[in-house]
């Protein structure tokens, strides 16, 4: 069986057959090369930003110390990944706004930026001297016994080494001797090695988690849990009522209509003539209505097709041109799909009806397991998320998910509409789901078919 | 005589259509309520012409759709008629690009309550015409509102119906104006769209078609 972590290698007999004292000596190095660069750049940043803050211009730069942590703490994430394979999430919120100004106006109040940051001074006067320790300790110990017959042979001329620079040895079976001693060290060695990676991840682990409190924590994902009951519930109604319109009132009134229509083929004299073509004309209206409403409820294109088509359906329909460009590896889960296609149709409504937009787009795509689609326009801004229910309900819906909603709309334009809503890499497609043909992107009028005509 | 396979699953649509049909002198020699029987259907009766729904059973999904494509990959050219509760491009370009697609037809479930329109495309799909929504041909429209915004509503009246496979004198009888006049406005939308005139409606549908589709 294989080991999907350091701390459970250690326990195996296998361990060191494995790749895993060699991770361990991988992630203390690059700890000591991270700690040691970390160091540089603090006391740069500290100094130089100290000596020009009298100037105004340091003050950047006593900034940028101040978010040090953060970029040094992703780092850590992802170098964590080399000893252990659960991902440690990102615990910083989304910015409020796009623009630097808004990302830094967050990251400054949030306390895991300043712990981040001491995090960031542990690394660089604590850990990584001990980390450099501990590898050259290991390095230094059995590459100078393994080193020895080789150095004897060059540096000492044949006659005499100096093992570690303790023992005197003048004869080629001694040397050998200390390179076999190096040799049967080297394993032995190589658990207290795996043994302060797995601490040094431990205590990355520890340093970089989201704090919680449990209980409240165990109540919350309770919450959560219902919150996600329940919209599955709605979205089962939702389908129950779309299916039962469909195959019930439609369908009847579908054959209301033909037998409207076979009447009036029968040459009735007035006034019944003119009755039955009124009947008729109501029929047509019925049909039209129960048409929008069904599609309103839920689209059948969506479950047929998935995302990108039923986005191209609502584009299709939209008063304001719009451009839809979808880059997805295929089928989307389906709560993704339909939270994100709701989203997306309050979107264009609001575009449609607020924004005087002579045109909009559409774009989606697959970034760090999430889908983020965005809806931009070229009209005149000034779209609140608060003002508006229609987006608040999206924002809910999508927060079940954990998926976030951001609206940016300055007075004057343009609208950004955001959602991301995470999305696993290689889950598997909802039941029934057709693969998409391939990674098709284009405008929402779609490739021409060609020389047909 | 039109021999005619008809696949929907409501047992009160199908006898509805059925009687309908036949009331027009065509043969529904078999109906089918899932798409496997839709199948199986043609492979026994060689119809002239598959009349299918697009949610069967057992999905309900988009079945019909699908054992239509599914047919014509078999013996390309075997007109079909898909009837959706939906307007769908999607649907509608699919079966447009299935074999040359002619003898395809896209219509809204709710066309057959104008039982002599909805013969009257069930007869030319057979005869290898192309049939498509006017619904469709609509929201087609209005994207490609830009080149679109010269022709007048009356023009745009005479491409919807245009794109249903109609004739010169069909379009005119439609729109209650000779048909000399329905040829004025042809000649002025082609010129408009940069589109060559020829003669088969067929193709011309198809060219109109495709120039709205993106071209």
């Amino acid at each position: 069986m294989h080991s999907t972590s350091l701390r459970q290698a250690l326990r195996a007999p296998r361990y060191l057959l494995g790749v895993w004292p060699w991770r361990s000596a991988a992630y203390l190095l690059s700890g000591a090369l991270v700690g040691a660069a970390t160091l540089v750049s603090l006391l740069l940043l500290a100094v130089v930003g100290g000596a020009l803050a009298v100037v105004v211009v340091g003050l950047p730069l006593l900034l940028m110390l101040a978010l040090a942590g953060i970029p040094l703490a992703a780092l850590e994430r992802r170098r964590l990944r080399l000893v252990d394979p659960v991902v440690l999430p990102d615990p910083h919120r989304d910015p409020d706004g796009t623009g630097p100004a808004a990302w830094v106006r967050v990251r400054l109040k949030e306390p895991n930026t300043w712990r981040e940051l001491g995090y960031a001074l542990l690394c660089a006067f604590v850990f990584w001297p001990l980390e450099a320790v501990a590898l050259g300790t290991v390095a230094g110990v059995c590459g100078g016994l393994l080193a020895a017959p080789v150095v004897m042979a060059t540096a000492g001329g044949g006659e005499e080494v100096r093992v570690l620079k303790v023992w005197l040895a003048d004869s080629y079976p001694q040397v050998f001797a200390a390179a076999l001693t190096g040799a049967l060290l080297l394993p032995v060695l190589a658990y207290p090695l795996g043994l302060v990676a797995a601490g040094r991840a431990a205590l990355t682990r520890r340093l970089l988690s989201p704090r919680y409190d449990a209980a409240a924590e165990s109540r919350i994902q309770e919450l959560g849990r219902s919150r996600i009951r329940l919209v599955d519930a709605f979205e089962a109604e939702r389908r129950r009522i779309e299916r039962d319109l469909h195959d019930g009132a439609q369908q009847r009134l579908v054959a209301l209509s033909m037998a409207l229509g076979l009447a009036r083929l029968e040459n009735p004299g007035e006034p019944l003539r003119g009755l039955l073509a009124r009947a008729h004309d109501e029929a047509d209206t019925a049909l039209v209505e129960i048409r929008e409403l069904i599609r309103g409820i839920h689209p059948q294109v969506l479950t047929d097709r998935g995302l990108r088509e039923a986005v191209e359906d609502i584009a299709d329909r939209s008063t304001v041109p719009v451009d839809v460009r979808f880059d997805l590896p295929g089928r989307l889960p389906e709560p993704v799909e339909t939270a994100a296609y709701f989203a997306v149709s309050e979107a264009l409504a609001n575009v449609a009806k607020h924004s005087g937009a002579a045109r909009a787009e559409v774009r989606g795509r697959i970034a760090d397991g999430a889908l983020v689609v965005e809806v931009t326009d070229d009209g005149s801004g000034g779209a609140d998320l608060a003002a508006g229910s229609g987006l608040q309900g999206v924002a809910d819906r999508l927060s079940v998910l954990d998926g976030r909603l951001l609206v940016v709309s300055p007075p004057g334009g343009p609208t950004v509409f955001r959602v991301r809503v995470p999305c696993p890499p290689g889950v598997a497609p909802a039941p029934g789901a057709v693969p998409a043909p391939g990674p098709v992107v284009g405008p929402v009028v779609g490739p021409v078919v060609g020389t047909r005509a | 005589m039109v021999r005619v396979v008809l696949a929907e699953d409501s047992v009160l649509l199908r006898d509805g259509l059925v009687g309908l049909l036949e009331r027009f002198g065509l043969r529904v020699v078999a109906g089918a309520g899932t798409a496997d029987e839709l199948i199986a259907a043609v492979a026994e009766h060689r119809p002239d012409i598959v009349v299918t729904d697009v949610r069967m059973p057992p999905g309900f999904s988009d079945e019909g759709l699908r054992a239509a494509l599914e047919l014509r990959e078999r013996q390309p050219g075997l007109p079909v008629l898909v009837l959706s509760q939906y307007v769908q491009r999607a649907y509608a370009e699919e079966l447009l690009d299935s074999s040359d697609g002619t003898g395809v037809g896209y219509l809204l479930k709710e066309r057959i309550g104008h039982v002599e329109e909805f013969v009257d495309a069930v007869r030319r799909v057979a005869e290898g015409a192309t049939v498509v929504d006017p619904e469709v041909v609509r929201q087609l429209l209005r994207h490609r509102r830009d080149p679109l915004s010269r022709l007048t509503p009356r023009e745009q009246d005479v491409l919807a119906l245009m794109a249903e496979g109609r004739s010169n004198s069909a379009v005119a009888g439609a729109l209650h104006v000779s048909e000399g006049t329905v040829s004025k406005h042809f000649g002025s939308i082609l010129t408009k769209l940069d589109l060559s005139v020829t003669d088969a409606t067929n193709r011309r549908v198809l060219a109109v078609l495709a120039y709205l589709r993106g071209a």
